[in-house]
């Protein structure tokens, strides 16, 4: 199978998004940078002076997982979401579909630029921490894997949406509607062991709590639930949405007629 | 005769609602031919194009393209097709050349810097190839999907539509690019509404109506086997009225200047010899004598509106 993989389509497709990234990267960089700097300011220095600290971690240093995870969460989304529908509404989709390039293909290309564009940002978002923050990495190379991996994840999240949807209402209504919500309701801000005991057992029914805690800990060291079922949670994540994305396009859902 | 490139079987498309979009369409298309698939709206002729690029399920029948088979082999198959669709999409804020070199790499061809140029010269396109598509007028982006569509150097190219809402000038530019494409050899499948494109560019033409196809033939032996032609008779003076012996046959013009009369090219007697000596027999003065052959627009005609069937 591997050996019909047309990589050079996958390649094409790839460097076309981040070409587009690239036309407006300072857009691309300055939105997300500015929100983030602002949640450091609100969250950090003004909340923050007055949480001593959590964990033993001063506050500030404490929500920089959260606020890294809350931006490549929606920008994964927002981005590999776009990525698929902007063909759809101007009607180049057709050249993917006649092209000899399949699931895989297509996949790859846009869902591997839209992960690498919510890294490259969220890893300009760890730089700018470092300026508000002290921040220590305890585990270097498990934050980069949770990094890649939760991309990867609410990109092929993403690229579902923007298969599914029909205009742009529905492009937004889902990031907007759900995946905030999820993120600021799964430790972004907090421990879920600050919560009274009913919602801590409410938050853990969010998969997004996973991820955000499998995060902390490559930062701290400490996560609310067990590093393994993060990690087994956003694996099952992507295989999930993989199952989805090969369903839409074998069937042609939304694609073909 | 070329082998056939393409080859459709029974080609059926159903859609859920019950309509048949094709039914039952077989044809054969050789090598480095340009076939011009005529049809009215709604008859099919995207739908089968459609198929064979692989941007919709058939229902039923099997379609080969290079002998590879468009749902078991379809990459093979697809790499040997281009498809320039009937509506203008391109990417607005991309160059002309980052547009086609992307289309090149869809198709898993290494990069060929020197052959895209070669092919945006030829298109006129070269000196716009830093353009953003948007910037572009209508017949540049027309040109542009070309370009795309040719990227890969496929050995069939399907032309939907391809001079729909241009103006004449550009359609005739649009005719000469499509005479380069065969003279390099590929095979050009075309739809058009326009029976004139049909008439100055194919060499075979197929008519599909309510999803089937009602023939394909050289577009000489359809000229000639359905070909009437109009013989128009000039008179010295006007006449007042035709006699009743004449009357069955020619038609005369409301000024009494002229007579018409239609014939087939095909029997054995077209009868202008007969009518003549009628004429001179009448002491009618013939000051000049005109003949038209019917075009492909009232064959057309004749055959959607006659229905006629199976002769592909």
């Amino acid at each position: 199978m591997i050996g019909t993989i047309n990589w050079r389509a996958a390649e094409a497709i790839f460097a076309k998004e981040m070409a587009r990234f690239f036309r407006t990267v300072w857009q691309s960089l300055a939105s997300p940078v500015l929100s983030t700097v602002l949640y450091f300011v609100v969250f950090g220095a003004a909340i923050g002076g007055r949480i001593q600290s959590v964990e033993g971690v001063a506050y500030g240093a404490f929500i920089v997982p959260g606020l890294m995870m809350l931006t490549v969460l929606q920008q994964s989304v927002s981005n590999a979401s776009f990525g698929i529908y902007f063909p759809k509404f101007s009607g180049t989709i057709y050249e993917y579909l006649v092209a000899p390039t399949g699931w895989i293909e297509v996949t790859l290309g846009f869902v591997g630029a839209a992960a690498t564009k919510a890294i490259l940002i969220a890893l300009v978002i760890l730089l700018t921490s470092f300026w508000f923050n002290g921040v220590h990495i305890a585990h270097p190379f498990w934050m980069l894997a949770f990094l890649v991996l939760t991309a990867t994840a609410f990109s092929l999240l993403g690229f579902i949406i923007g298969l599914w949807a029909k205009n742009f209402e529905q492009l937004q209504i889902v990031p907007m509607m759900v995946i905030t919500p999820l993120v600021f309701l799964g430790g972004a801000f907090y421990s879920a062991a600050m919560l009274p005991a009913f919602w801590q057992g409410v938050a853990k029914m969010n998969p997004v709590l996973y991820l955000i805690s499998g995060f902390r800990w490559a930062f701290f060291g400490f996560a609310d639930v067990p590093v393994g079922l993060s990690l087994v949670a956003v694996m099952l994540m992507i295989l999930a949405c993989l199952a989805a994305t090969r369903w839409i396009f074998l069937t042609g859902w939304r694609l073909r007629e | 005769m070329s082998p056939p490139i393409i080859q459709i079987e029974h080609l059926v498309k159903r859609y859920d609602s019950g309509t048949a979009a094709l039914d039952d369409v077989s044809l054969e298309i050789r090598e480095g031919e340009i076939l011009a698939l005529l049809g009215p709206n709604g008859a099919g002729k995207t739908t089968l194009i459609s198929i064979i690029c692989g941007l919709v399920r058939p229902s039923g029948g099997a379609v080969r393209v290079g002998g590879h088979d468009i749902q078991r082999d379809w990459r093979a198959a697809r790499r040997m097709i281009g498809l320039v669709p009937q509506e203008i999409a391109l990417d607005p804020f991309e160059t002309v050349l980052s547009c086609v070199r992307f289309s090149r790499g869809l198709y898993g061809e290494p990069p060929d810097d020197p052959y895209l140029e070669q092919l945006l010269r030829s298109l006129a396109l070269w000196d716009k190839r830093d353009a953003r598509t948007r910037e572009l007028s209508g017949g540049m982006k027309r040109r542009v999907l070309i370009a795309k569509a040719l990227a890969h150097r496929p050995r069939v190219l399907f032309l939907d539509e391809p001079t729909a809402g241009v103006d004449v000038a550009l359609r005739r530019e649009m005719w000469l690019v499509v005479r380069d494409l065969r003279a390099q050899g590929v095979t050009i499948i075309l739809t058009t509404h326009y029976l004139e494109e049909a008439e100055e560019m194919a060499d075979r033409i197929g008519v599909i109506n309510h999803g089937r196809l009602l023939l394909v033939q050289p577009k000489s032996e359809l000229m000639g086997e359905f070909g009437k032609k109009h013989l128009t008779i000039t008179l010295q003076e006007p006449l007042a009225e035709l006699a009743p012996e004449l009357s069955d046959r020619l038609v005369l013009a409301a000024d009494g200047l002229s007579l018409g009369y239609d014939y087939d090219t095909r029997a054995e007697r077209t009868g202008i010899a007969q009518l003549l000596a009628a004429l001179n027999a009448q002491g009618i003065a013939v000051r000049d004598i005109s003949t038209k052959e019917s075009s492909l627009e009232d064959i057309f005609l004749s055959l959607v509106e006659g229905g006629q069937e199976g002769r592909a």
